[in-house]
């Protein structure tokens, strides 16, 4: 993999004594699509303002390409950003909003023009210069926004939550759109969003945030087959979250009955948590389950059925093709390689954080 | 039914513009497109070009406009200071600055005479300090000093209530964007703040040229405004014909500033009040 493009060590910031970010390390690699996830709040919007260069961190360095730029000012700094609500200059017009970083850097009026054509045959809006950005749909607006930026050749692109304010249809259309360009231009995109759906879609990287402390990092596939804890498996997707004993390597005791699974070392008769994904959980006869429980819910949901089992005391989150009626007596089945084991929180207080969305 | 009960609550106004507006409005074309005999005439009107009135129409042209452009200087720096408070200080800052207009404006200007007379408060200090006095009681500077005093507020709020409304993103944009903060003043905030420059302006401009009382106070008798000539055919001549011949003129230099901010104002961010 290639080498680390931006290095944040030990950021920590505060608003009015609230701290928003505490001694946080982060590295992005070039050409990577790191996409930073959380509930509002978590301080995703602060770190992407302070690689930006909106905020000064109160203690920490921020290293671009080995160099320590945490007191540059922002027009200094070799990256872009894509604000949330665009950000167009409403006096400009479409062609002189995407000429404004170039004007700036006294380019040549053909270099600006070819620029300019060059960005927004990129962005799907070719013949658009003379418009006026209020006349362009919100999605448009977005998409000459980070026409805007691109033409400056960052070498990073940063983007606040940059879909946000669009309607469904439009949003996933942007997300391959997004990919499309991150592909085209091979530069690194640093992407703020609390929609876990948008981050699974379209990044290499995504780092999970919570309360200022980052969570966990990794691909998507590891951040949902693997969460590493009980906040992450929340977030991410709906899961089930049982409170449970680890008996001893490859078998754990949930509500009660023990599961064989394939985790190994969380020591014998520790309490852990298990997360297991409603997707995950098979329904199937009582005397073939290891566990007989009841249907108590069920809502169709086009691909499958969104079904709550209760069973020893814990209302089971279940997905499936099948459909089981209300009232119907089932056993509740999972495979060993499905259940995922976590450790409990180390201490009180990184519990709360995890409880409390 | 509910829409025809609230057509008819406007009734007092439409009776009070007619009869407060629109017939003296009408009265003043009346009066001075005709002579003592009734008989239609522009002189009243032409007569703006008699030495006396020209004198005192370009001194109150240039007055005003000396006035409302120190009034924009000042201004703009101090809206724009009121603006980068944070909410809830701002209010208070405003309140503070608008606090004169609570007394009355024949008040201030007095005041401005009791403090500036040669024998006044402000000379009197000097003295005692034993620093030369300052004579400008009864010289245009007193007269512009009353107006930036009197009307600084109306350019003040305009230009802050725009300021108020750019989108601070917009600015990190712009330094986003590579502009250090000089460009940045000068490509988004300043032409974004123009409508309210444009609304200060025809606000402070307008009174400042119609204005009698604040020359009468602290010019004396010397200078004479527009204003004071337009009052003096109406009080001292009674001619009420001049009056408002004069008057039209004047007129049609206050309609010319209001359309140069209609024209502004039309792709700006509309209204400020």
């Amino acid at each position: 993999m290639s080498n680390k493009l931006i290095n944040l060590e030990n950021i920590s910031k505060s608003y009015d004594n609230h701290l928003v970010l505490d001694e946080m390390n982060l590295y992005i690699r070039e050409n990577e699509f790191v996409t930073l996830l959380g509930p509002s709040g978590c301080g995703k919007t602060t770190t992407l303002r302070i690689i930006g260069g909106f905020e000064t961190p109160d203690t920490g360095r921020v290293v671009f390409d080995g160099q320590d730029i945490t007191r540059l000012p922002a027009y200094k700094r070799p990256l872009n950003t894509v604000f949330q609500k665009y950000a167009l200059f409403s006096h400009m017009s479409i062609a002189e909003n995407i000429a404004f970083g170039l004007k700036i850097k006294n380019k040549s009026k053909s270099y600006i023009d070819d620029k300019i054509k060059y960005a927004l045959k990129l962005v799907n809006l070719e013949g658009y210069e003379h418009r006026m950005p209020d006349s362009l749909s919100g999605g448009q607006q977005q998409r000459i926004a980070i026409a805007r930026a691109i033409v400056n050749e960052p070498k990073v692109l940063l983007l606040d939550e940059p879909l946000g304010a669009l309607d469904l249809k439009l949003r996933q259309d942007m997300q391959y759109e997004l990919i499309r360009l991150k592909n085209e231009l091979g530069i690194t995109f640093i992407y703020v969003t609390h929609d876990q759906e948008e981050a699974l879609t379209m990044s290499d990287t995504i780092v999970v945030m919570n309360q200022g402390y980052i969570q966990q990092i990794g691909t998507p596939e590891m951040i949902y087959n693997e969460p590493e804890n009980a906040f992450v498996a929340d977030f991410i997707g709906d899961s089930n979250i049982i409170d449970s004993v680890f008996i001893q390597d490859e078998l754990v005791q949930i509500l009660g009955v023990k599961f064989p699974c394939v985790d190994k070392g969380f020591g014998n008769n520790k309490p852990v948590d298990v997360v297991i994904r409603p997707e995950d959980v098979e329904l199937v006869a009582p005397e073939e389950g290891l566990l007989q429980g009841e249907v108590s819910h069920i809502i169709f949901k086009g691909v499958h059925y969104e079904m709550e089992v209760m069973a020893n005391g814990f209302e089971w989150l279940v997905h499936s093709t099948r459909m089981f009626p209300v009232g119907t007596k089932v056993g509740i089945k999972v495979d060993p390689f499905n259940i995922q084991i976590m450790n409990k929180p180390a201490s009180e207080d990184e519990e709360a954080v995890a409880v409390e969305e | 039914m509910k829409s025809k009960f609230i057509k008819w609550l406007s009734l007092p106004y439409i009776i009070w513009a007619i009869g407060f507006i629109i017939i003296p409005l009408l009265m003043v074309f009346y009066f001075g497109l005709t002579d003592k005999n009734s008989h239609f005439t522009i002189s009243n009107v032409l007569a703006i070009f008699q030495p006396i009135h020209i004198k005192s129409l370009l001194i109150a042209l240039l007055l005003s406009l000396i006035s409302t452009i120190i009034c924009l200087l000042i201004s703009y720096p101090l809206a724009m200071i009121l603006s980068s408070f944070k909410k809830g200080n701002d209010k208070m800052m405003i309140l503070i600055f608008i606090l004169p207009m609570w007394m009355n404006f024949l008040l201030r200007t007095l005041a401005w005479q009791t403090l500036l007379e040669n024998e006044g408060i402000i000379n009197t200090v000097l003295s005692l300090v034993k620093l030369p006095s300052i004579n400008i009681i009864n010289t245009p500077y007193a007269i512009i000093l009353g107006m930036i005093y009197n009307f600084l507020p109306f350019m003040v709020l305009p230009i802050y209530n725009v300021l108020c409304k750019i989108d601070g993103n917009l600015l990190n944009a712009s330094r986003d964007l590579g502009a250090n903060e000089i460009q940045t003043f000068c490509k988004i905030t300043l032409p974004l703040s123009v409508p309210g420059i444009i609304s200060g302006i025809t606000m402070v401009f307008v009174p400042a040229l119609t204005t009698f009382v604040i020359s009468d106070l602290l010019g004396g008798s010397k200078i004479l405004l527009i204003g004071n000539v337009i009052e003096q055919e109406f009080t001292l001549n009674s001619n009420w014909h001049l009056g408002s011949g004069l008057s039209i003129v004047l007129m049609i230099f206050i309609v010319i500033s209001m359309l140069i901010s209609a024209i502004f104002d039309k792709d700006g961010e509309g209204n400020t009040f």
